[in-house]
């Protein structure tokens, strides 16, 4: 353009050189730091939620280990409710009980030994209650008391004892003068419909999947495609209420059960939601299964089938198996399905035509209830810390382990 | 001699293909069984809840307040609850998604762990249950946003440390955000490379060409996002059970620290905790009904879009 600037001077190391520009570095920053936000959400979710069930943990940091023979020994002494009951307004400040953890922990057999120094000692306590805790179910009674250490020191963990001590029996009565938390009913109740669920999702999906990808001509491939993916777009709300108000009374009238809203209507339900997740992941799997695999197959004489089901098929399982991961999630953690149809009674049976209750569906119904800091709210951001923990690990190992093997096999390492 | 074994090798052959044969149509008949399974349940379920909520269907029913203890009458307020829920959403979730697709797309290099812990955020976020974004709600908007507020500017009066449609929608927005992202990031990468090198080679900056010819490329992309957003927003209710959403109300929410009614929350209490759940069955199956729609045809519109965009792509 100008004749007057050398050319070759204008062209050195600095000039080519990008320029600063404030405009640019700014934008570029505000967009990264926009896209933080995400992991941030993924933090901020995890303390949240963890938070608030944190009462929990400074009432009695104790380990699993112990807490199992919490449970057992929780149940029998008397003088329980009285001195739990003392105890909650200040374990919510979390001064002295957490001064008293180290040397009431310390002598692991403190827990055992109140059976005999709570029964005899503060006789003058034991008014209120007594009778109440014989019926929560005792699993391991085994242990007996065996050392007389520190009695008076663990007064103050009796009612963190006793909360974490109830998460391993099977009762949820949150709401009674004498809560017990039984977490292992609500686990046998998600797990019962997860089971339920992915039995019939699981391969209704894959095997849709596969002739999605394998059998199906793209004409009708593009038909099936956004069809089965439109049941995504049916709202959970939408299939529970399908699930309460058709299914169950169809079930019902085919099996002739008991009651009406159970496990398997609940499962069957979640299976609807799990479907479409499950099937576009595999169906993403298949199609992603190099050419030559089937070609290879296909040369050698292998008919479309014998390629679809021994080659494409195993090849694709990691894939599967990230998909039905994916699906586990989904129903692990599915509220509303669960709200609606599974009946909400945390009954303990093999039976899948029982009542069951979900985690998912626990914190759904009772959160409402609950009062901001009490003992039953921090039991369910509990909950909800644990179900966030296990979609969050789920969603880990689908998306490394999986798909980090998939990759490799494809490429042939 | 010869020809005895040929031929009994022949058919020893053509059995065996036989049988290869039918076991190939019976493996290939299942997996053709399961598709027509899942579509034909799929159209029962569409074919019941329209065929059940036809009769109560109208104009009437969506633009009139529920009466006699919600027994009777419209789902109007349902229905606008359900409006600014998902319009309150989008204006969150929408700048947000797109500047997050923006820098997954644009700005991050090739083996960035920043990205790839973005990306896996996303991911994680699509599948956290979504009664957890309600906890998270409770805890964080609720509990800590709102109530921090009330005490820093209101002096410790409750108003937004309380479950309002604001909370809610922010909710929600979170639940949304990784689909915004993932369609966003989609129409993004259909977007061809000469164009911004064409804008970069004539002296425009890397910002001005993400403004000036990305951007208005991948509109498309943007609106399939926010609509696929506005049909699962629609639709939830996990997120807004404790963040905001309301039994009944006799008013439309006056302003964001409202509680609101909803659609899906409606069906949800309707169905379960009605007075009279017999009485009031074609009340629901056509709330069901409003609701099916709404979230269908949204989604339908955005695979149209979408089919659209890669079309064109190609």
């Amino acid at each position: 353009m100008n004749s007057q600037l050398p050319i070759k001077q204008s062209f050195t190391k600095e000039s080519l050189k990008k320029q600063f520009r404030l405009s640019e570095f700014l934008a570029e920053k505000f967009i990264t730091s926009i896209a933080f936000l995400s992991i941030a959400t993924i933090f901020l979710i995890f303390i949240f939620v963890f938070k608030e069930s944190l009462p929990l943990f400074s009432l009695g940091k104790s380990d699993h280990a112990k807490t199992e023979i919490h449970a057992s020994t929780a149940d029998k002494p008397e003088s329980y409710g009285p001195s739990s009951e003392e105890l909650k307004p200040e374990s919510y400040g979390a001064d002295t009980s957490q001064e008293l953890k180290p040397e009431s922990y310390g002598a692991e057999t403190t827990e055992e030994l109140k059976p005999e120094t709570y029964g005899t000692e503060p006789a003058s306590k034991d008014d209120l209650k007594p009778e109440s805790y014989g019926d929560t179910p005792k699993e391991d009674l085994s242990v007996p008391p065996t050392d007389e250490t520190e009695s008076t020191a663990s007064q103050s963990e009796e009612g963190s004892g006793k909360i974490w001590g109830t998460f391993f029996s099977t009762e949820w009565v949150p709401v009674s003068d004498n809560p017990r938390y039984g977490l292992i009913g609500l686990l046998i109740g998600t797990l019962k419909v997860t089971i339920i669920a992915m039995l019939i999702a699981g391969p209704l999906a894959v095997l849709a999947a596969l002739f999605t990808s394998c059998f199906a001509s793209k004409r009708t491939k593009e038909i099936i495609k956004p069809i089965i993916e439109m049941l995504a777009a049916f709202p959970s709300v939408v299939i529970g209420f399908f699930a309460l108000m058709v299914l169950a009374s169809f079930f019902q009238d085919v099996f002739g059960y008991d009651s009406r809203l159970n496990a398997f209507i609940g499962g069957v339900a979640m299976a609807l939601a799990a479907i479409p997740i499950i099937y576009t992941i595999s169906e993403d799997a298949l199609a992603s299964v190099p050419k030559t695999y089937t070609e290879a197959s296909l040369a050698l004489g292998a008919s479309k089938w014998q390629t679809a089901f021994f080659v494409t098929l195993p090849a694709a399982t990691p894939g599967i198996f990230a998909a039905l991961l994916l699906g586990v999630g989904r129903v692990f953690g599915e509220t509303m399905i669960a709200l609606m149809a599974t009946g909400n009674a945390a009954l303990l049976s093999a039976n899948p035509f029982e009542s069951v209750r979900t985690f998912a569906a626990t914190i759904g119904s009772e959160m409402a209830e609950t009062v901001f800091g009490e003992t039953h709210y921090s039991v369910l951001f509990f909950i909800g810390a644990l179900l966030f923990v296990f979609s969050f690990a789920l969603n880990a190992v689908a998306e490394f382990y999986v798909k980090g093997k998939l990759l490799k096999k494809f490429q042939g390492k | 001699m010869d020809k005895v074994i040929n031929e009994s090798e022949n058919h020893f052959f053509s059995s065996k293909k036989n049988t290869a044969e039918i076991k190939g149509k019976i493996f290939t008949g299942i997996t053709q069984l399961a598709v027509i399974l899942i579509i034909a349940v799929l159209f029962i379920i569409l074919g019941i809840i329209v065929y059940q909520g036809r009769s109560k269907f109208s104009w009437e029913f969506i633009s009139t307040f529920p009466t006699n203890g919600m027994t009777e009458g419209g789902i109007f307020p349902a229905l606008i609850g359900t409006f600014i829920l998902v319009i309150v959403m989008s204006l969150a979730a929408v700048p947000f998604g797109t500047i997050t697709a923006l820098y997954l797309t644009e700005y991050a290099y090739e083996d960035s762990k920043f990205a790839a812990a973005v990306r896996f955020s996303v991911r994680t976020l699509a599948v956290v249950p979504s009664i957890i974004f309600g906890l998270f709600g409770l805890g964080f908007f609720i509990q800590f946003v709102g109530a921090g507020a009330d005490t820093v500017f209101n002096d410790g009066e409750l108003r937004w440390g309380q479950p309002n449609i604001l909370w809610a929608s922010l909710t929600m927005s979170l639940l949304t955000l990784p689909v915004i992202i993932v369609s966003v990031e989609e129409s993004l990468k259909t977007i061809p490379r000469e164009l911004r090198e064409a804008s970069l080679a004539l002296g425009a900056t890397k910002w001005q060409t993400i403004r000036k010819v990305i951007l208005p490329e991948s509109i498309s992309g943007i609106m399939t996002g926010t609509i696929l957003a506005v049909s699962r927003g629609a639709g939830e209710v996990a997120p807004i059970l404790f963040t905001g959403a309301a039994y009944y109300l006799a008013t439309l929410p006056g302003s964001l620290s409202d509680q609101f009614m909803n659609l899906g929350y409606h069906i949800y209490i309707m169905s379960t905790q009605s007075s009279d759940v017999e009485k009031t069955m074609p009340i629901q199956f056509a709330t069901t009904l409003v609701l099916l729609i709404l979230t269908l045809s949204l989604n339908i519109v955005a695979v149209i879009i979408r089919a659209r965009i890669r079309r064109t792509a190609k």
